[in-house]
């Protein structure tokens, strides 16, 4: 049984009465013991959403619309209360996008251990201030800050050491799971490089299962075993991070490679998606790629295509990894 | 067309309270944009980078050293002088949400240095807001003009504020991380946008960014700043090919493109 196990998930947000922003759409999803697996995608292509949608995060007016969420083999989509902070406590954790929007700034970092080891403690457990420091020090540690960062307050902490901070403590509760949510956004490239590092040590030495948002490439396939594209909403792509660089399948992350070069090479040819994403608030007739793909068929209009197998991983495209289960039914006509 | 010539520029601050001191956020930095040139500032945060481009757009005063833009003294200028070089010397930022007030529309916004730097009429500043659209590729402009920033993409945004930053048809612009907050897929076009402007205009251009590929692409120096100081300096290419001091290596290696990862086993 994998960790995770994600089936059609869908996440709508209602910003207004009427208007329906589908920003998850039937994505499926599984994360073995132990793997760390990417989520690359760029604006609006619903990759926050649908890490916060399993860590049943999503507040209104964003809501999981359907979808089963099995984590360690209980299905969380629908937990409340107490039965959901128990399996909280027992297993998945998620550290957000900026070190500075998780911490309080009026409290020191100490105290915000004592926060996360004092809510989540069992019945008996007691964790005064000595154990809190104690604690907080060798999880500090982990992370590569010093113990002294206890008494320190956000604020006077840099960007990168705020983004340490974070993840010392998800590392709190010793979770089962980590989903790190644009980690290194707002970080400069050198403490960027570093905070990659450190998350890949830790998954490496306590060998928990990780989700890595980010819109940066480059910064996933670094890190990762595995990655998985999202494009408006849905998963098209998903493939070992190696096999990707040499072998992208789906038209989408093709393109979205060459946006990238080496700033050393001879000749830089730097690539553009031209077009935008769609409106997600709109009904989706067939593969919301057409607009921009270059291998447009018919079918592509009309028909969504499923994730197919393909090579070492799996494609959302008619033309790259035409599905059997469309082969057999045949194309819809276009009205 | 003026050069600007940075010479032994400091900045030093007073810090006061805890860590009582100095700080220097800039030591003896030296360098020339020639018209029509591109120039990159490259360093990672605290190098000092931004701190230059405000010495050099008059909104900080060097502690010592001198900037001049042509004739002009800049750290002397103030009030109608100091607004006279706004019209020759334009900023475009980072956030290009942050630089547009959310309850104006396109046309208000890139009206506004129309009408107070050039004095101009509201018929044709509006016939120079459509010129503008168009030349940073918001067409047809009639569309983008009643937009409000919200209803835009970051790379649309981030026209807009080009657009606004070229209404008083400035010399220089200095363009502080303008594509780091963009999707890659929609970077390219926007450096595409301020290298033509600067082939069709002979706008001098100093780009100031942590991302080298960003540099390599659109300027012919670069300067590598770390803690205030230049470390290396010279022709872009030569500098990213053979880099000689240690941090421009570091920087380097830092960067995380696909292909430099490729064939090599994530998990080691």
């Amino acid at each position: 049984m994998a960790l995770l196990e994600v089936e059609g998930v869908n996440v709508v947000y209602e910003p207004t009465r009427g208007q329906r922003i589908w920003s998850v759409r039937d994505v499926d999803l599984v994360l073995e013991q132990g793997e760390f697996v990417g989520l690359v995608g760029e604006s609006g292509c619903g990759k926050s959403t649908l890490g916060f949608a399993l860590t049943r995060m999503l507040r209104p007016p964003a809501r999981l619309e359907k979808g089963v969420i099995r984590f360690d083999g209980v299905d969380i989509s629908t937990l409340k209360g107490e039965a959901l902070r128990r399996q909280r406590r027992n297993g998945f954790a998620i550290v957000l996008q900026s070190g500075m929007n998780a911490l309080n700034p009026v409290r020191n970092v100490e105290h915000h251990f004592g926060d996360i080891l004092k809510a989540h403690a069992h019945g008996g457990e007691h964790y005064p201030g000595a154990t809190v420091r104690r604690r907080g020090a060798e999880l500090l540690d982990k992370v590569g800050l010093d113990a002294s960062v206890l008494s320190r307050f956000p604020h006077e902490l840099s960007g990168g050491m705020r983004q340490r901070v974070s993840i010392a403590l998800a590392l709190a509760l010793e979770p089962r799971m980590i989903i790190f949510d644009e980690p290194t956004t707002a970080l400069d490239v050198i403490v960027q490089k570093a905070v990659i590092q450190t998350i890949k040590d830790l998954q490496r030495e306590n060998g928990f299962s990780a989700i890595l948002i980010s819109h940066d490439l480059g910064v996933v396939l670094e890190a990762t075993d595995r990655v998985m594209v999202m494009y408006a909403g849905r998963v098209v792509e998903d493939q070992p991070s190696k096999d990707l660089v040499s072998g992208p399948h789906h038209p989408y992350t093709e393109a979205l490679l060459r946006c990238y070069a080496d700033p050393r090479a001879d000749e830089i040819h730097l690539g553009g998606i031209p077009g935008t994403p769609p409106d997600l608030s709109l009904p989706q007739a067939g593969c919301s790629f057409t607009p921009r793909c270059p291998l447009v068929q018919d079918i592509c209009r009309t028909l969504d295509p499923p994730m197919s197998p393909l090579g070492h991983g799996s494609a959302a495209c008619h033309v790259r990894a035409p599905s059997a289960a469309v082969a057999e039914e045949g194309v819809k006509p276009v009205h | 067309m003026a050069p600007l010539v940075v010479s032994g520029v400091s900045k030093v601050y007073t810090v006061r309270g805890r860590g009582r001191g100095k700080f220097t956020a800039v030591d003896d930095v030296s360098f020339t944009i020639a018209p029509g040139a591109a120039v990159s500032l490259v360093g990672a945060s605290g190098s000092g980078k931004s701190t230059i481009a405000k010495m050099i757009t008059g909104s900080e005063r060097p502690t010592s050293g001198s900037i001049r833009f042509g004739e002009l003294a800049v750290e002397g200028l103030h009030a109608g002088g100091l607004r006279k070089y706004h019209s020759r010397v334009q900023m475009v930022f980072q956030d290009p949400y942050a630089a547009l007030n959310p309850l104006h529309t396109v046309e208000y916004t890139v009206m506004r240095p129309c009408q107070n730097f050039l004095r101009m009429p509201p018929a044709r500043a509006r016939e120079r807001v459509y010129e503008l659209l168009e030349t940073v590729g918001l067409t047809p402009p009639a569309q983008f003009a009643g937009k409000l920033p919200h209803q835009l993409s970051g790379g649309q945004r981030q026209r807009v504020v080009i657009a606004r930053a070229l209404a008083c048809d400035p010399e220089l612009i200095v363009a502080d991380e303008p594509v780091s907050m963009l999707d890659v897929s929609l970077r390219a076009d926007v450096l595409r946008l301020l290298a033509s402007l600067r082939a069709k205009r002979g706008l001098s251009l100093l780009y100031i960014t942590h991302d080298l590929l960003g540099a390599r692409v659109i300027s012919d120096e670069i300067l590598v700043l770390n803690k205030g100081k230049v470390v290396e300096q010279g022709p872009t290419k030569q500098v990213l090919q053979h880099p000689k001091h240690e941090y421009t290596v570091q920087l380097l290696d830092a960067v995380a493109t696909p292909f430099a990862t490729a064939g090599t086993a994530p998990s080691d």
